[in-house]
């Protein structure tokens, strides 16, 4: 393949991921504090992002396992990890949070139960579709 | 061997500290992804950036934890704080008010940053002495603004105190022989998402 094709495949992948609204404004301006010092810089803050919130996943995991639900808890951690979701422009995994965090105020177990599932589909599916992004733009770099 | 301490003596401000306008920001936020994206802000801005993760560890570095010998003491002055609402532990808020109650550090302006839109929240935080209340994730333009703020504040302080020098040492009063720096704070510059516009 070569390069050209790649970059028009690279700009449509970049274009599904703001249409689709996997992405918002906010790795748009991510993208602009990337320089030739810093090439790699909205890679490197994504890869922190999923480092980081595997930790969040796994404490609002356990958290909800532990009945009754303590939903102040529960609360502040997905706030937390609304706010690097956010950080990083994950429009769609934001969108989740905040609907568990809904759940959250009105005490309703079962519907913060079924909005983590969506939370961690919505994670693990922005995931992939990074990688596959950040992998096709280092072909092309 | 002692080391020269900023702190002790607030006043003595060497224009060679200011190394050509490059602020020195300390910023706190207890997100990993937050503190990287801030410190990228403020490099990108220019600025030098010292990030920590907590309220206590910024007191820290302050040198206002009450221990002289701190590990985190460093002799850059700092120009600008920015912190973080939300943070376990001692919240931004809790920060803001020891800055601006401690006799050497409350002129450092600070800066909230928050992800919720809370005027009550808002409104404290100014009350309480904060410059500017930062809607999160804060934006390259937020830092441009803050930066062209905080410069015009520093200006302005820096000919007060060398006024106030050499009066000192001139024994009477005596009127700046350097031009006034062609600079002038104005109070009611433009910034639209700043809610209010404290005395600096």
């Amino acid at each position: 393949m070569d390069r050209s094709h790649l970059q028009r495949q690279l700009t449509t992948m970049r274009m599904s991921l703001f249409d689709q609204g996997y992405l918002d404004e906010q790795f748009l301006e991510l993208e602009d504090l990337q320089d030739d010092a810093n090439p790699n810089f909205v890679e490197e803050i994504v890869t922190s992002y999923y480092n980081d919130s595997t930790r969040f996943i796994r404490s609002i995991g356990l958290a909800l396992d532990n009945k009754p639900l303590d939903f102040g808890k529960l609360d502040q951690y997905m706030h937390q990890f609304k706010g690097s979701s956010s950080s990083i422009g994950a429009k769609k995994v934001k969108k989740e949070c905040t609907q568990f965090q809904e759940y959250c105020s009105a005490g309703n177990a079962e519907g913060c139960s079924r909005t983590f599932q969506q939370v961690k589909q919505e994670h693990a599916t922005l995931r992939r579709k990074l990688e596959t992004y950040f992998q096709l733009a280092r072909q092309i770099a | 061997m002692a080391r020269t301490v900023w702190r002790e003596s607030p006043k003595k401000l060497e224009v060679s500290d200011r190394s050509s306008a490059e602020l020195h920001v300390l910023a706190v936020d207890d997100s990993l992804v937050d503190r990287r994206v801030i410190e990228r802000l403020l490099k990108i801005s220019s600025c030098k950036v010292t990030a920590v993760e907590s309220g206590s560890r910024a007191l820290q570095y302050l040198g206002l934890d009450g221990n002289k010998d701190s590990i985190g003491f460093q002799d850059l002055k700092v120009n600008l704080i920015m912190t973080d609402y939300s943070m376990p532990g001692m919240t931004g808020y809790e920060l803001l008010k020891k800055i601006k109650t401690s006799s050497t550090l409350s002129k450092i302006p600070v800066v909230i940053m928050s992800s919720e839109n809370i005027m009550a929240r808002i409104d404290r935080c100014l009350e309480e002495g904060a410059e500017d209340f930062l809607l999160k994730p804060v934006k390259l333009s937020d830092v441009k603004r803050l930066k062209d703020f905080i410069l015009k504040g520093e200006e302005t302080v820096e000919e007060k105190v060398t006024t106030h020098k050499r009066k000192l040492t001139d024994g009477h009063d005596a009127s700046p022989e350097s031009p006034s720096s062609s600079i002038e704070y104005d109070p009611s510059s433009p910034s639209p998402s700043a809610p209010k516009r404290p005395r600096l």
